[in-house]
């Protein structure tokens, strides 16, 4: 079974991010990027599936510019096989990504394709299933726990205050919540072997397809900043503060 | 002279390193600080992902990186809260064997080394009486046929304890009988497992930090006469290298430390609220942060001079020694600095603060007092009479 997994760069989840001056996004200069973790929790579960004798080949790709190569490298550090780089010098957006990546799979033929369910920068939680819909393949979204059966797979969704456990027939489409796996390190070894294993760079033309935004970013604001807080002296002062101040008691 | 980057080299190593590091939050050294034990699991995690053999060439099983690699890794370890004392000469005190060693030397010893199924990270060269005055040192190898019998003692040789094996300087001629006082030295690979209790008494020193460090006798300790690494009587040129190697590898521990102090030292100072402001806005607060920071960026331009010097095959010995010194000073600029920041918090084990303070103090002294550095500059670079 071949696995695709698509992976994003993103800024690093910790450090604190900063909005343009201008509103227009968020500073990248200077900051550490990433791997999207839920991303790596993909690649985690795909390199297990082959340690497990279940997938044979696990491919990582991501749609972007030149420098998420570095996250490709990781990626292969981790264990995936090979890499692939869609380049594209505009900010893709989900759609055009899903997009890149249907064309893709149309040469890949992967059997399961697993994405990180949302990606920590935009937090859309849209990548995967516009990808199902584009493919035609079955989906699960949210998964807590895989299991590869005869030609399908068993997937523990996380829902609203509970578990659902679904059966959806390969190939298919899962993304990972983030209690499907704890990702591992990658050793030093692994790391140089990833420096030998091939990456390799297509452009969205390759590929047919067009990567034009289609959605306009109009403004970024950052989080109001919290007051500094106050130290109440008794319980009836806190109360008092609580009813007359703040106002969410009576 | 040799250029070097400036920047986030190696990015990919100091992820993965970091990660690990995660795995081994403050509460952790903590406790081991407490009962002065030594942190197997988390040396373990090292010697398993690889990184400590991160300077053996590939050939013998490392990953044959350069010293500049090996510098971020160490100083990766000591910026995320952790410490690689306890295993830092697995990496380095290899070097006087690849680079001296015999063929076989090499081949017996190395790759195990790299597996981590052999541990070298012992290397006794201090002694009680001699001190930083290394060439005096009075420990004696005699050749007694296919063997060499040594008798003496070291002082704070660091992981004997977690060795299996020794690196030793000692003297094979007596210094009156050499011209320079830098003749007559020879290094030797001790197998501690067959000597201890066999002419060996390795006993451990209590310190004020977690180090595990000891001191060691020799009575009449046999040892065989390939034990020896490289010629007879060369024995400190073998082991200069390797100190520029060490200096330049402690210095990126003391960055990382600091590295450490001054993030901790400016969120606290952001954070804590008296007098109705955060008392970072106090400039008796802020400017001493800020001086270590400014301190800190030039130690580690000179890290990456030095070690870009040493990749490059160029003498180094200058710009090590500075670079030692620069770091282990800013390191305990900005340990001083966060501790004073932290206020009486500083002193409650909890915030980790007063720990990392006393393991900081460290560097300032060994592996080379600072004041044997400045030696080093006046005489060495500066041309100024020698004093002592
Ligand atoms: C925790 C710890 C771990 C260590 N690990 C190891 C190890 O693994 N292996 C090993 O071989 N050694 C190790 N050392 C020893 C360390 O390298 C020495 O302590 C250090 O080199 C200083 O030597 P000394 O303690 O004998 O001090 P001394 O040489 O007695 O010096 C005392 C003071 O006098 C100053 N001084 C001496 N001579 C001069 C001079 N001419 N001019 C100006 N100032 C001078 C020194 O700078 C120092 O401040 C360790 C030490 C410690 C504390």
């Amino acid at each position: 079974m071949k696995v695709l997994v698509p992976v994003k760069r993103v800024v690093d989840a910790n450090v604190k991010v900063r909005v343009k001056p201008d509103n227009s996004g968020v500073d990248l200069n200077n900051v550490k990027m990433a791997v999207n973790p839920f991303c790596e929790i993909a690649i985690e579960e795909a390199v297990r599936l082959k340690e497990a004798g279940s997938a044979s080949e696990v491919i990582a790709v991501s749609v972007g510019a030149g420098n998420c190569q570095e996250q490709l490298r990781t990626c292969l550090a981790l264990g995936a096989d090979r890499a692939i780089l869609v380049e594209t010098d505009v900010d893709p957006q989900p759609l055009g990504i899903a997009k890149a990546l249907a064309a893709l799979q149309e040469k890949e033929g992967a059997e399961l394709v697993i994405f990180g369910k949302q990606s920590i920068d935009g937090d859309n939680a849209q990548t995967g299933q516009m990808f199902a819909a584009l493919t035609g393949m079955s989906q699960a979204t949210f998964a807590s726990e895989v299991k590869v059966g005869d030609g399908k797979l068993e997937v523990t969704r996380e829902i609203d205050g509970g578990l659902q456990t679904l059966s959806i027939k390969l190939p298919a489409v899962v993304t990972t919540d983030l209690r499907l796996n704890e990702p591992r390190y990658a050793s030093l070894p692994n790391i140089m072997k990833a420096k030998k294993k091939p990456l390799d760079v297509i452009s969205p033309a390759d590929l047919g397809v067009d990567l034009t935004p289609t959605v306009e970013v109009l403004s970024v604001e950052p989080p109001a900043e919290r007051e500094a807080g106050i130290i109440v002296e008794t319980v009836e002062e806190l109360v008092d503060k609580l009813k007359n101040e703040a106002k969410v008691i009576s | 002279m040799a250029s070097f980057e400036y920047g986030m080299d190696y990015a990919d190593i100091r992820d993965q390193v970091a990660r690990i590091c995660a795995e081994y939050p403050g509460s952790y050294w903590q406790e081991l600080d407490d009962k002065a034990e030594y942190p197997h699991a988390f040396v373990d995690a090292l010697t398993q992902s690889g990184y400590l053999a991160a300077l053996i060439p590939e050939e013998y099983g490392g990953a044959g990186l350069p010293i500049r690699a090996a510098s971020v890794i160490l100083e990766t370890i000591h910026a995320n809260g952790c410490s690689a004392a306890a295993c830092h000469a697995q990496m380095y005190t290899m070097g006087t064997v690849l680079r001296h060693g015999s063929a076989e030397q090499k081949q017996k010893y190395l790759p195990a080394i790299a597996s981590g199924a052999l541990r070298l990270q012992a290397f006794g060269v201090t002694e009680p009486t001699t001190g930083s005055d290394t060439t005096q040192l009075k420990t004696r190898a005699v050749k007694q046929g296919d063997q060499y019998v040594v008798n003496g003692q070291k002082i704070w040789t660091s992981r004997a304890h977690q060795s299996d094996l020794m690196l030793l300087l000692a003297r094979t001629t007596p210094v009156d009988q050499v011209t320079k006082r830098t003749q007559g030295l020879s290094t030797f690979l001790v197998d501690l497992r067959e000597v201890r209790g066999n002419g060996c008494e390795i006993r451990s020193i209590p310190t004020m930090i977690n180090h595990n460090t000891t001191e060691v006798f020799f009575d009449d300790m046999a040892i065989p006469a390939d034990s020896l690494v490289g010629e007879e009587g060369n024995g400190f040129r073998n082991i200069l290298s390797g100190m520029n190697a060490e200096r330049v590898l402690i210095a990126s521990e003391a960055l990382g430390d600091g590295r450490y102090f001054l993030d901790k030292g400016v969120a606290y100072a952001n954070e804590r609220v008296v007098f109705g402001n955060p008392i970072g806005s106090n400039q008796g607060i802020a400017f001493p942060l800020a001086q270590a920071y400014a301190q800190l960026e030039a130690a580690e331009l000179m890290i990456r001079k030095a070690a870009a010097l040493y990749d490059a095959g160029e003498d180094c010995g200058e710009a090590a020694n500075i670079a030692k010194y620069l770091a282990s000073e800013a390191a305990w600029k900005a340990a001083d600095e966060t501790f004073q920041t932290y206020g009486g918090f500083a002193f409650a084990k909890e915030y980790q603060i007063e720990r990392k303070w006393r393991e900081v103090r460290l560097w300032r002294t060994a592996p080379i007092s600072n004041n044997m550095v400045l030696n080093f500059v006046c005489q060495n670079v500066l041309g100024l009479p020698r004093s002592y």
